[in-house]
């Protein structure tokens, strides 16, 4: 199992070189190191990967969770310490190899997409640093490390994306990105002290041991506000991976985090480190489902809502990114929907989440290295100036199509597998997320669709140059994607991926297999109908829900409330009197008043020493008579 | 009598004694500055040095003090010089030296006089982390603050009189609470003795502790930047000249924190218990307080200042939770917040030297220009919110974690308003360094800087490397540490 170490230190050990001497050299020979090693990383994880299914990891039908590295890092007191090691689980192998397949495709890409960019060693020594941090999460031992690399992946997405600085709006961005999720962050730190507190480690394996034992036996009888203790824990612990994976109202930083290059948007925020917070409650799975059901059932609701709302805001944008941006989103609460209605008995959610989680992450990679190519070639993000590229730019044309049907959930591309046992999970346990789910798969299909005919068909714009082809190295990375995307969804995932480590059989169910695919059909249709060519039937209809539309187009103003929110709120009622108060009062008057009334006191009794000897004499022959008479008197 | 241990710790306070002493002789800055040099590059030694020793010496005693050796010096009044070492003196006598070290190397355009006071200064910081007598521990930080007036009040830059007179005589103003609070401890305990190991063993009256704890944590917390104690140090450090800037924050801060551990908690553990209520909400308070002040400031080094109240009121706040993780959380941000301060400090006087100027709304684009010094202050901001891998991290995760093993609501929401501060720390650090690092140059003046000279790249990358060495194996230093809260463990 050493390979499962080799694999995290290749990507380290590429960003230690790029970061310290990649400006000593040249542009070419940086990029090709930090891809080699990154296809290096990619190869060791299949082999991890088929070893740990095939071989090692099956122990009388059920698959083990391995701890080959493991060594004390900070020792907080008797039985709490920081563990940093590997733990090698179906989901974390599973995890490994999305993760290193989708970077060392975006480190290909990059390769033509970013050339002659300023800060090219740069740009490849922060994808290392990126995938190695998340790599590093992946395959946390115990929570703490979890959160240590939870850290290191946002901030190598803050670096990611401002990396081009100069741009305010990249700044912006990158700032907004970090202190969104860092207040999120703020839950999960707090929820990891609460539940160490109770269980007394941070260790995975013991805390899901024997259905999650340690925290039921612990936690759940102290209760506070109504709810016990684990709830509150695991609530917390939501919220961190809320801000991760842009759950509402969390999901601000997101749309925004497109300001990065295109590729970095391709594999941080769209195939690996939004998904941060699906992968964290499917490892602590056991013990949402044992000691906190309320919270697994709240994340449910919060993800079907997120999947809904995100969903329309997508319709109505303009922006290529920032559509795939809620989309994302969208998918990504899918995700964590799916979550929400599998329990321990009835797996079916959970397995599927993970493989919604696997195959959205290749085609969604592939949609935004196609949204690069686009861009690369038109110079613009604005669908409004795309238009007719299938002419011109066939393979991307092919690539972004698979992958449209893919999301939609067409069979027999991969979305359609993993969206149906979504679906069936959802129908079996809350048919109320299931028709929310089923009306988000229609939408899903709309907003891809009119994606796909307002940049691929429809009249030619006037483009100044001619859109070009992309270079070979971009082509290649979005050729093999494609192909991952048109076999990821026949893999037989329920065979490696359970609940509990067993194999399962899953069978499609007509009925709602008919289901999913007359909605995306359906939403392929109306697409079709409004868009293929570039009638005004879609701006009349725009018109007509002018209300709706708008705020839709503004995202439902959440931006602006969480602005106000910061801005008047924190900063104008909180930090702005702090600082008023610091000055004036602590500074004005109890000090700089103490120092006057020194002053003051020194200015008064200062005639007192006047030198004039007749004031003295005056002062001794009273002050004698007083003294006498007092002391006759008393 | 042992001469080895005499002659090893007295170094710390000989070798800058003869520092002076050459200074003297010296007749320009270029021969001062190689006297400074030699000088601190033997203290730096001494201290790694004297850091093995400790380790290997420690494996063979458990006493509670190593390297001790005793001096009577007034014996009407059981004045003795005794110096000894424990895990914590020892870090905070390697962090001085690592600070020291790097000070000197900031201090470059700075002539002889500056360096006489400068090596005034630190013979007093070592003098107090090698005392184990509570008379000659506070001589030691009298010799200490009093340059500091000297330091602000010529070689500093804006309202420096004001801001040199404030420090002092708020600074003097708790030394006279803590004269106080020491006399209180010598005729309260019984104890014919003035030596800090020995009084941990007498019980001074709880009657007492209620009225020589306060004393006591006010006057070393006031150091420390104690809400409200603490309006000294943002004009202070804004007009004093960048080097002292960095020895008070990195170094002379921790005087203040090391004397609330070593002498009001240790002495009077019951006190400080019942009385923790108190100085946990003050602490607190000046974590929060601290921070959103900062996020309001447009001068880098108010920003930094303010930072400094928020994080050192963590180091008392985790102090005064009492126990063993959060205590060692506290000398970990003790050791963090010394090297990472003085980072800052330099690097902000370093870019202060080309630019002429800290306010935010003047400066953008220096990435471009400055590359190194940026990448330097975007390091140390990193450090500052608290990213793993490096020091600021491992500090405050135990302090959080410690804090946690309280099962009070009180304690609960006091630490969740303090984890909160990390959040605001995001916030201040981000909006500097996107407004003077990022963007693109705005000021024509700008546009030709030199970037860091040699001495100033040796100033910042030794203290890059603790902040990242600590930052990544925190295990070097949490063993020693351990050690010295040995002592306290068993009196709790």
């Amino acid at each position: 199992m050493s390979i499962s170490l080799l694999l995290l230190l290749v990507p380290l050990l590429c960003f230690v070189v790029l970061g310290l001497a990649g400006h000593k050299i040249s542009a070419r020979i940086a990029g090709l190191t930090g891809t080699a090693g990154m296809c290096l990383s990619a190869i060791l994880a299949c082999g991890l990967a088929c070893r740990y299914f095939f071989v090692d990891g099956k122990s009388e039908g059920v698959y083990r969770s391995l701890t080959p590295y493991s060594f004390e890092w900070l020792r907080f007191s008797g039985s709490l310490h920081i563990d940093l090691g590997i733990f090698l689980h179906p989901v974390s192998v599973m995890m490994l190899v999305v993760i290193t397949l989708v970077s060392s495709m975006v480190h290909i890409y990059s390769l033509g997409y970013m050339r002659g960019e300023k800060g090219f060693q740069r740009y490849y020594a922060f994808l290392s640093l990126f995938t190695f941090s998340m790599l590093g999460l992946v395959v946390a031992t115990n929570i703490f490390q979890m959160y240590i690399f939870w850290e290191l992946v946002g901030v190598s997405s803050y670096l990611l994306i401002g990396f081009y600085y100069t741009r305010p709006a990249a700044i912006a961005a990158s700032k907004k990105a970090f202190i969104v999720t860092r207040f999120a962050d703020l839950g999960f730190l707090v929820g990891v002290l609460l539940l160490s507190f109770h269980t007394k480690t941070f260790d995975f394996a013991e805390l899901t041991a024997h259905n999650a034992a340690l925290v039921v036996d612990s936690a759940t009888n102290v209760s506070f506000m109504g709810l016990s203790a684990a709830s509150w824990a695991m609530g917390l612990i939501f919220v961190g991976g809320a801000g991760k994976s842009a759950m509402f109202p969390l999901h601000v930083w997101l749309p925004d985090a497109m300001e990065g290059p295109t590729p970095v948007s391709s594999l941080i925020h769209a195939a690996t480190m939004v998904v941060a917070g699906v992968y964290m409650i499917a490892v602590l799975f056991p013990v949402y489902s044992f000691a906190a059901p309320d919270v697994l059932a709240f994340i449910g609701y919060v993800g079907a809502f997120t999947a809904l709302f995100a969903a329309l805001i997508a319709i109505a944008q303009t922006d290529v990114k920032r559509a795939l941006a809620f989309s994302t989103i969208s998918q990504i609460a899918y995700m964590m929907t799916a979550l929400g209605v599998a329990t321990q008995t009835d797996g079916t959610g959970y397995t599927a989440s993970m493989f919604h989680l696997f195959t959205h992450a290749f085609f969604k990679a592939l949609l935004f290295l196609c949204a690069g190519a686009l861009i690369h070639a038109v110079g613009s993000n604005d669908i409004g100036k795309m238009g007719n590229l299938r002419k011109y730019m066939p393979l991307t044309h092919l690539a972004f199509l698979i992958s449209c049907l893919a999301i939609a959930g067409i069979p027999p591309f991969s979305g359609f597998f993993s969206k149906d046992e979504i679906l069936t999970a959802a129908f079996n346990n809350n048919r109320l997320l299931f028709v929310v789910l089923l009306i988000v798969a229609l939408l899903t299909a709309f907003y891809m669709f009119r994606l796909y005919y307002r940049i691929f068909a429809g009249n030619s714009r006037n483009y100044e140059h001619p859109p070009h082809k992309s270079p070979p190295t971009m082509r290649f990375a979005m050729a093999a994607l494609a192909i991952f995307v048109c076999v990821s969804g026949l893999v037989p995932f329920s065979q490696f991926i359970g609940v509990d480590g067993t194999s399962h059989e899953t069978h499609i169910n007509p009925a709602i297999a008919a289901a999913g695919v007359v909605a995306a059909l359906s939403g392929i249709v109306v697409a079709a109908l409004l868009y293929r060519n570039s009638s005004g039937r879609a701006a009349q209809i725009a018109a007509r829900f002018n209300r709706l539309h708008t705020m839709a187009a503004n995202k439902f103003y959440i931006d602006e409330i969480w602005i106000f929110f910061t801005k008047t709120f924190v900063f104008g009622f909180v930090a702005r009197p702090l600082a008023w108060f610091d000055k004036t009062v602590i500074d004005g008057v109890i000090i700089n008043g103490a120092g006057r009334a020194t002053e003051k006191i020194a200015h008064l009794i200062k005639g007192l020493q006047s030198g004039q000897i007749q004031f003295y004499a005056f002062i001794f022959v009273f002050g004698t008579l007083f003294i006498t008479i007092w002391i006759l008197l008393v | 009598m042992n001469i080895f241990h005499l002659t090893l710790l007295s170094s710390f306070v000989v070798v800058p004694l003869l520092m002076l002493v050459v200074l003297f002789l010296c007749r320009n800055a270029r021969q001062a500055r190689t006297v400074m040099v030699i000088g601190s590059s033997i203290l730096l030694m001494l201290a790694m040095v004297l850091t093995l020793l400790f380790v290997r010496e420690r494996a063979v005693s458990n006493a509670p003090m190593l390297f001790v050796s005793d001096l009577v010096w007034y014996a009407p009044l059981n004045i003795h010089y005794s110096i000894g070492v424990d895990g914590i003196s020892t870090l905070m006598l390697l962090l001085s030296a690592i600070i020291v070290f790097a000070a000197v190397f900031s201090s470059w355009q700075m002539n002889r006089d500056y360096f006489l006071w400068f090596c005034l200064l630190i013979i007093g910081a070592f003098g107090f982390f090698i005392s184990t007598d509570l008379f000659t521990m506070f001589m030691f930080y009298e010799t200490a603050l009093i340059p500091m007036y000297l330091l602000v009040g010529i070689w500093g830059t804006g309202k420096k009189e004001y801001a040199a007179m404030k420090l002092a005589l708020m600074l003097m103003g708790a030394s006279a609470l803590l004269l106080m609070g020491i006399l209180g401890i010598y005729y309260t305990s019984g104890a014919k003795t003035m030596n800090v190991q020995t009084l941990i063993d007498m019980n001074i009256p709880l009657m007492h502790q209620y009225w020589i704890f306060p004393l006591i944590f006010i006057g070393f917390g006031t150091l420390c930047a104690l809400f409200p104690f603490h309006t000294w140090s943002p004009d202070g450090y804004a007009s004093a000249p960048s080097a002292v800037s960095m020895l008070h924050a990195g170094l002379l801060k921790k005087l203040g924190a090391y004397g609330c551990f070593r002498v009001a908690i240790c002495l009077m553990p019951q006190g400080a218990h019942e009385l923790s209520w108190i100085f946990i909400t003050l602490a607190a308070t000046g974590v929060v307080y601290g921070a959103f002040c900062a996020v309001r400031q447009t001068d880098l080094k108010y920003i930094n200042a303010y930072s400094s109240v928020s994080h050192c009121g963590l180091i008392l706040f985790a102090i005064m939770m009492l126990n063993e993780t959060a205590m060692k959380g506290a000398v970990l941000q003790m050791l963090s917040h010394g090297l990472m301060a003085a980072l800052f400090f330099a690097v902000i006087g370093m870019i202060y030297s080309r630019t002429h100027t800290r306010q935010l709304n003047e400066m953008s684009g220096l990435m471009k220009v400055i590359p190194f010094l940026s990448i330097i202050y975007i390091i140390a901001g990193f450090a500052s919110l608290g990213l793993p891998g490096l020091s600021g991290f491992v500090a405050e995760m135990n302090i959080f974690v410690g804090a946690f093993e309280h099962d009070d609501i009180f304690r609960r929401v006091l630490t969740i308003a303090a984890t909160g501060s990390i959040v605001i720390t995001a916030v201040y650090i981000l909006q500097a360094v996107g407004k003077i690092f990022y963007g693109s140059v705005t000021n024509e003046k700008h546009r030709q800087l030199p970037d860091a000279f040699w001495y100033d790249k040796v100033s910042t990358l030794i203290l890059l490397a603790g902040v990242i060495l600590i930052g990544l194996a925190p295990f070097l230093v949490s063993g020693i540490i351990e050690d010295g809260l040995s002592v306290f463990q068993l009196r709790i």
